[in-house]
């Protein structure tokens, strides 16, 4: 009896447990994982998924790099700069670059910024100001990234809906032909103009989207769009017939008149306040500055870092003076080049090379090295540290060696190895920041970068990193911005008066005048102003001058020295300054610098630049799985 | 541990499974020939003029990439098959026809062993009787010019180089000349008998030639045509 009542009880208790239903007991809601209506159902969680989308930029030149791509290397191409370490001699070594060079596609960060944009509209628990920021931020980073898309293949697939295979077997509904490069840079434009009124004007974290960011990117696409268009004619070879690559000269004026307009709101104040940093009374430590200061009332768009916090970069590790490295001997890699070095002109608006020989060929004598750059552009010093340049309180050491009456050289591989100079006895002869050739982590140009340098204690440890912003736009880049469109437009004097705002921040005190307005002068600004700021590669390909600077023929110190300011002056291999302390007692000149230039020896290729990387390859995998997508020509 | 006998079949069993060939032979059949107008080679620069081939109906649509050598001369290994040959848009110092729309015309080739193919074309200008001789540490350069499309389709000349290199790869690119000398083609007037000159520095380490050759930059077109090398002992 009591055996019957506990089996009873027991099969009873087995009943009611296997009754429960399947579909309770499998469909466990996974714990990891949150649906899109619970994430877009708080603006803070979806604040965290843009903030992943926005991680994901892309740009050119970028402090904290790529997968296998340092950032410092980003920064050193193009002869504007020498990479001194001993794995990156091939930047300097090869003879030009392969068709697939800064060739990207990365449709998975379109698919998703689409999936962002459709779910954040269909989101019914945010509350419509919080629902239209974040969908014009999500279309902010798509048009962004289109124009960084547009900007290296040209007219790429235009896809804005996010696209689901339906698993009939058909794909041909997913396969989207390339649409014409034109149609790229006008979906980029109307985005623009259709997101800034989404925003607030009181925005004010600059590592997000703004009116001012967004008007900013507007101006710059349409100016790039136009000057394609306009200088396109002079590479006939460079198009497709469908429009893919290569724009109708007949669009330039629309498009330099949409840029104009775009930077103008940004001038004018509609979009902000923005305005050209003047904080410090030395003109070229305020141009450093302008990099350093997270405040700064110039950057409009910001890739922000935190230092302690989780994104840093290794930028101030990586580019550090030698012997004022926090990390040993982890220092000195981005070298700028001579060729940089001589396009700063002087305060009179001419454009000289550094003297270092006179007119009968003798050297000229310098007391201080910094003399020989003196009466030079601010931003020479602010971009670059010279030789004897002022860097955390301590200067650089940078001399080659001594140079004696007769004119013998003394020298050695490293500071740290003296020689017999006669009179002196056994004393060290070569600087401890170099440079030497081939000697690594030093100078091997004379000079070291300053922008972006991060003076802060502890920054150029590898373990604490910097944290100094990357600015994608700035104030100084729409004004030239709008400089070179009312330039374009037949307008020298709306040019003009842009020009001369940025350059009387940098010292250049005697005002361009209309006849001054030139295209080399545009050209020249911009490199002065924005190098290492990844404009480079895209002005030189948008104004169709990448084949005729970089064609692939060997420099020689005549041609490093003549013709500057000349935009269509070769540069395809990267010079040094070498200075030499002269030793002759009884000399007037015993004691002061001379300089030399040098070809660094590492530097053996010249760039040249084809046609084919004029728009960088579509790979084989991509035209595999879609047909419709034409190749890039000459390739 | 004893070793059983079924331990060492197990183990032969595995041996012999685990030597299997690869699934594919690797391609063997080589097709090879050169760039050439009226059967002469058409020379260009090393390793910058690319031909395609591509082979229908088989994996990916990619093309089998290849480029031509200084004198013209190409070779692939390819499987046994049907292919086709194309060269891209403007590359190259010569006219490949196009069709209909801007596209590119292709050779049908089929592939059943080694075979040797001439690519037939037809080069904006030729290069005739070039002679090389050295003299004074200098090597001089006579040749005439030999204008080919005339029609609407002809171009002109932007520049005349001599080249000169330690090594047999001669042309423009800076690693393959140690002296070049120019000559725009504005300065051209009669395309017989021109003559140039260029001097050779110094070698190190020393050697008693050097290799030479003359191209011609078309205007509007990027590859140049050459001359074939020549050796020069002086």
């Amino acid at each position: 009896m009591k055996k019957i009542s506990f089996i009873t009880i027991y099969a009873a208790l087995l009943i009611t447990v296997s009754c429960k239903k399947d579909s309770d007991f499998l469909d466990v809601p996974p714990k990891q994982v949150i649906t899109a209506e619970v994430a877009f159902s708080d603006p803070n969680l979806v604040l965290s998924i843009l903030g992943d989308l926005y991680n994901r930029q892309r740009d050119f030149s970028s402090l904290d790099g790529f997968t296998n791509e340092p950032g410092w290397r980003t920064f050193a191409d193009f002869s504007e700069a020498f990479p001194s370490e001993n794995g990156s001699y091939f930047l300097v070594q090869r003879t030009g670059w392969g068709y697939n060079e800064w060739a990207i596609w990365d449709y998975t960060y379109i698919r998703e910024l689409n999936l962002f944009i459709q779910r954040a509209t269909a989101a019914t628990e945010l509350t419509d100001a919080d629902k239209n920021r974040f969908i014009a931020e999500g279309r902010f980073l798509r048009a962004n990234y289109y124009f960084e898309l547009v900007k290296r293949m040209g007219g790429v697939p235009l896809i804005t809906e996010p696209l689901d295979y339906d698993f009939s077997g058909n794909v041909s509904v997913l396969q989207v032909p390339r649409a014409k490069e034109s149609d790229i840079y006008d979906f980029i434009i109307s985005e623009a103009e259709a997101i800034k009124g989404l925003l607030s004007v009181g925005l004010t974290d600059k590592s997000r989207a703004t009116p001012g960011a967004v008007l900013a990117m507007e101006a710059r696409a349409a100016l790039y769009a136009g000057s394609i268009a306009k200088y396109g004619v002079t590479t006939p070879q460079v198009a497709l017939s469908g429009g893919e690559v290569g724009i109708p000269s007949s669009m330039a004026n629309g498009y330099y008149t949409k840029a104009l307009a775009a930077a103008q709101a940004i001038i004018t104040g509609t979009a902000g306040s923005y305005s050209l940093y003047r904080q410090l009374p030395d003109l070229s430590d305020n141009f450093a500055n302008l990099f350093l200061d997270k405040n700064s009332s110039e950057s409009i768009f910001v890739e922000d870092f935190k230092a302690n916090g989780g994104k840093t970069h290794g930028f101030t590790t990586n580019d550090q003076p030698y012997s004022i490295s926090d990390e040993g001997l982890d220092a000195g890699r981005l070298n700028p080049s001579l060729n940089l070095v001589e396009a700063f002109e002087k305060l009179d608006n001419t454009y000289a090379p550094l003297a270092t020989n006179d007119a009968a060929g003798n050297p000229i004598f310098y007391t201080d090295q910094l003399d020989i750059f003196a009466g030079r552009d601010a931003r020479l010093a602010g971009t670059v540290l010279l030789p004897n340049g002022l860097f955390k309180g301590k200067r650089t050491e940078v001399f080659a060696g001594y140079q004696l009456g007769n004119g013998t050289i003394i020298t050695s591989g490293d500071a740290t190895l003296p020689q017999d100079v006669p009179g002196l006895g056994r004393v060290q002869v070569v600087g401890k920041d170099g440079p030497v050739n081939g000697a690594e982590f030093r100078t091997q140009t004379g000079f070291y970068i300053r922008k972006y340098l991060d003076p802060t204690v502890g920054s150029g440890r590898r373990g604490r990193g910097s944290d100094i912003n990357f600015i994608r736009y700035r104030y100084a880049e729409v004004l030239l911005n709008a400089a070179e469109a009312a330039f374009e437009l037949g307008q020298p004097a709306v040019a003009a008066g842009y020009l001369n705002q940025v350059r009387s921040r940098a010292g250049l005190t005697v005002p361009l005048t209309v006849g001054d307005i030139t295209f080399d002068r545009i050209v020249h600004e911009r490199r002065v102003e924005l190098v290492f700021e990844g404009h480079t590669l895209f002005d030189m390909k948008r104004w169709r001058l990448a084949t005729v600077v970089w064609d692939g023929n060997q420099m020689t110190v005549a041609d490093l020295v003549s013709n500057i300011g000349n935009a269509r002056k070769r540069n395809t291999q990267p010079f040094g300054l070498w200075p030499y302390k002269y030793y002759n007692p009884g000399n007037i000149n015993n004691g002061k610098w001379l300089f030399k230039e040098v070809k660094p020896s590492p530097v053996t290729g010249a760039n040249r630049f084809q046609l084919g990387n004029y728009y960088s390859q579509i790979s084989d995998d991509i035209l595999s799985a879609n047909p419709k997508i034409v190749r890039q020509p000459n390739q | 541990m004893k070793i059983k006998f079924h331990h060492i079949i197990i183990a032969l069993l595995l041996a012999t499974t685990g030597c299997k060939k690869d699934n594919y032979d690797a391609p063997s059949a080589t097709l090879s020939g050169h760039l050439i107008y009226q059967g002469e080679h058409v020379n260009v620069e090393y390793n910058q003029v690319p031909f395609q081939l591509y082979q229908p109906g088989f994996g990916k649509t990619g093309a089998i990439n290849g480029t031509f050598d200084q004198d013209g001369a190409y070779s692939t290994l390819l499987f046994n098959g049907n292919y086709k040959f194309t060269i891209a848009a403007n590359q190259g110092p010569f006219l490949w026809k196009e069709l209909a729309g801007g596209k590119r015309d292709t050779l049908a080739i089929t592939m059943s062993g080694s075979q040797t193919l001439d690519i037939e074309v037809t080069p904006f200008y030729m290069i005739r009787q070039a002679t090389f001789t050295a003299a004074a540490g200098k090597v001089n350069t006579t040749f005439n010019i030999e204008k080919i499309i005339t029609d609407s389709n002809a171009k002109d000349i932007e520049s005349v180089s001599l080249f000169i290199n330690k090594t047999q790869f001669v042309s423009g690119n800076s690693d393959n000349n140690i002296a070049r000398t120019d000559l725009a083609g504005s300065a051209i007037t009669s395309l017989n008998n021109i003559s140039m000159n260029v001097t050779i520095p110094a070698l190190v380490p020393t050697q008693n030639y050097v290799f030479a050759r003359v191209g011609i930059k078309i205007a509007g077109v990027e590859d140049m045509i050459f001359t074939p090398v020549t050796k020069v002992t002086f």
